[in-house]
């Protein structure tokens, strides 16, 4: 299986509206939403059955007992990400402050601490047919999310084993959850803005993206908002020998077509035209002897 | 000599785990003596350093060298402190990843990918 | 310009997030601290902070974040691995009568240390980023950046925001958040006296709008919206403020120029009089939203 990594280092960028045209001009059978913290694709992809749920466990969580606790602020004293606070019956932990390190049990001279496991996301699989769509939601203010991609993408392969191509639209930002989507990909297409915010987190994306050896391209998203940047992008991708696979135009069909919850190759329109060139593109890349199959 | 190797399933018939880290099972298998053990993976749910702690139970489960797809930056400097050799697997089933290697014809592993930090935060 | 003195809160703290990036925060915070002339911007968006490039400020200060990692004596270490066995995060192996100790994967917890029975273990200082601090046109700018293939921007985080309070004068404060929900973001709005929900007109914006409201309700932080980059009258996300009652702030409408400017790394409100009286008249409102929500929270 060939994975298509889709990233754009900052959001807003189009990485979703990318995301859906791909999977509706490659009829891919395979693909996942690692951006956990904000999940969208599934707003343009279309579902008839609900997806089945796993429950993500994250860090543990400490738990004082308030019955046991005699308000020796140890715990307190000792813990390093300001988790726990006092009140006149005892100490209490702050769920997502606490970092489960099991510090305040170890120092806790009367062991009213205990480490307890918490969800923390919801895995969910929808899976129709020959079609697999994997995706989570992280519980609100939960780290763990490099996890919770790698969850996602694991989710995704096991139930999809013999296509031939996955296309996993990627995390936002270049932390954690951002290495474990590159993870499996063969290939990354960077989607960017033609910003000075985009241009310079297009760069941090890329340099994280080199270390892990794979194929990387580069796309302009709303090029025309800003002809000259777009430009600079198209110079920069010569010089560091990045393919550039085309530029796709602001269009406010676009916004109207994601709102009805069709992707703008769905219809008939500027952004839709071009999207369809950077595909191609972008597809003779990843696969450069054609795909083979379709199944 | 001891060999690991990541497995699916604890049986010589299953298939190579294409994660290192947090593959559910190891096979530790003796070459001369032609025997099977399966140990748990105790790493397979951690949050975070997955990859630190299945190489430390490789190094305590005494074996020269393991046969892996892939390996992490981390995970490959704890075997290669403890002085384990990492090949890289060529084929997906493990009896046909211990015949070659008993044959000579796998090679160490080249790439080692960056660290994970499952964990996020 | 409105006379904030008389607020209930001194160095007020404003906020600004949104569900995912793109849709306008750092536009807004920019732009609502440079309309309020003067005044301190905070860019929380430490994996990727953009409001340097639009202030271009003089930095006065450039401060070395660092967070505190084990190191170990091996001469008091006895194999007994009971710091290894503690490890919540792996962060320690020991192999061949050597201690290894993972940097990247360390939570910086200091649990080791104190689990060994030997002392073997101290701690050492390791940079995970900097945070820079510098001045353009009365707007002071606190900026911080993660170094690439470090786990955690907390540190930089919490660096920033005790920066903010250490201030001596009584300037606003606008907080740039990173996007999302995660740790990273309640950091950021922990200690913030209003939160100003940034949100796009389309399902997206709706969905991720959804998510952050969530988060500023648990925190039980004020808030009210901006719907940015406006095409028609009515949108998912207009529609999702009136069916829960969320107060609208502005509806700025999609502008070409206001894109354009921004893009190039301009502060509009800078730039002409109709943006600088855009986001006064913005700002304006959102003093006149705090006051009296100020007095239901009175422990701020």
């Amino acid at each position: 299986m060939k994975q298509l990594l889709i990233l754009s280092g900052k959001g807003g960028t189009g990485k979703t509206t990318v995301a859906s045209a791909f999977i509706r001009l490659s009829e891919a059978r395979a693909y996942a939403d690692c951006d956990v913290d904000a999940p969208n694709l599934h707003l343009i992809t279309k579902h008839s059955k609900a997806p089945s749920r796993k429950d993500y466990y994250g860090m543990p969580k400490a738990e004082i007992d308030p019955g046991i606790c005699i308000n020796c602020g140890k715990c307190r004293e000792n813990c390093r990400f300001d988790a726990i606070s006092v009140n006149e019956r005892s100490h209490f932990v702050d769920p997502f402050g606490c970092e489960g390190c099991g510090v305040c049990e170890f120092v806790c001279p009367v062991n009213a601490v205990s480490l307890k496991s918490s969800v923390a996301g919801d895995l969910m699989l929808f899976k129709e047919g020959p079609v697999t769509f994997s995706t989570a939601r992280l519980k609100m203010g939960s780290g763990t999310t490099g996890m919770l991609v790698s969850e996602v993408k694991k989710q995704m392969k096991e139930s999809a084993e013999e296509t031939d191509f996955a296309i996993v639209d990627g995390s936002p930002g270049i932390g954690c959850p951002v290495i474990a989507s590159l993870s499996g990909a063969d290939m990354v297409l960077i989607v960017a803005e033609p910003s000075l915010s985009g241009i310079s987190d297009m760069e941090r994306i890329i340099k994280t993206a080199r270390i892990f050896g794979v194929i990387i391209a580069v796309c302009v998203n709303k090029s025309d908002t800003n002809p000259e940047n777009t430009n600079r992008i198209k110079d920069f991708c010569k010089l560091e020998g990045i393919p550039y696979t085309g530029s796709i135009p602001f269009d406010p069909m676009a916004v109207k077509a994601v709102n009805k919850g069709m992707s703008i190759a769905d219809i008939d329109c500027s952004s839709g035209t071009a999207v369809k060139e950077v595909f191609n593109k972008t597809m003779r890349l990843l696969f450069p002897e054609g795909r083979h199959s379709q199944k | 000599m001891k060999i690991a190797i990541p497995a699916d399933e604890k049986t010589l018939d299953s298939t190579v785990c294409q994660s290192f880290g947090r593959t559910p099972y190891f096979l530790i298998y003796d070459i001369e003596a032609e025997s099977a053990d399966f140990i748990d993976n105790s790493a397979a749910s951690s949050q975070g350093g997955a990859g630190i702690k299945a190489a430390q139970s490789i190094v305590d489960s005494k074996v020269s060298a393991i046969l892996t797809p892939r390996c992490g930056q981390n995970a490959a400097e704890v075997l290669t402190a403890a002085g384990i050799l990492i090949y890289k697997t060529e084929s997906s089933s493990i009896k046909e990843s211990i015949a070659a290697f008993k044959e000579k014809r796998l090679d160490q592993l080249q790439e080692i990918h960056a660290g994970f930090h499952g964990h996020g935060g | 310009m409105p006379d904030f003195t008389d607020m209930a809160a001194k160095n007020l703290k404003i906020a600004i997030l949104s569900g995912k990036g793109g849709t306008g925060k750092t536009l807004l915070s920019v732009n609502l601290a440079s309309a309020a002339a003067d005044s301190v911007y905070v860019d929380c968006d430490v994996e990727e902070p953009n409001g340097h490039l639009f202030f271009k400020p003089q930095w006065n200060i450039e401060k070395e974040i660092s967070v505190k990692i084990p190191q170990v004596d091996p001469n008091k270490c006895d194999g007994c691995k009971k710091c290894v066995e503690f490890c919540k995060f792996n962060a320690l192996a020991y192999i061949n009568k050597n201690l290894k100790i993972f940097d990247d994967v360390c939570h910086s917890c200091g649990g080791c240390s104190l689990v060994c029975p030997q002392g073997a273990l101290t701690e050492r200082d390791k940079a995970v980023g900097t945070l820079s601090v510098g001045d353009s046109e009365g707007v002071r700018v606190l900026s911080g950046m993660m170094k690439t293939g470090i786990a955690s921007g907390i540190p930089i985080i919490k660096e920033l925001l005790t920066q903010c309070g250490s201030l001596e004068d009584d300037r606003p404060i606008f907080i740039d958040c990173p996007p999302g929900s995660a740790c990273i973001v309640m950091e950021s709005i922990k200690d913030a006296d209003y939160c100003l929900l940034a949100a796009e007109p389309t399902i997206f914006g709706r969905h991720n709008l959804e998510m952050v409201w969530s988060l500023v309700r648990l925190f039980e932080k004020p808030h009210s919206v901006v719907i940015n980059k406006c095409v028609d009258q009515s949108d998912p996300t207009d529609e999702f403020c009136k069916e829960n009652r969320i107060k609208i702030l502005e509806k700025i409408p999609f502008d070409v120029e206001l894109g354009t400017l921004n893009s190039n790394g301009k502060i509009a409100a800078r730039e002409n009089t109709k943006y600088r009286d855009l986001f006064s008249s913005l700002l304006e409102k959102i003093y006149r939203e705090v006051p009296h929500e100020a007095t239901v929270n009175s422990e701020r």
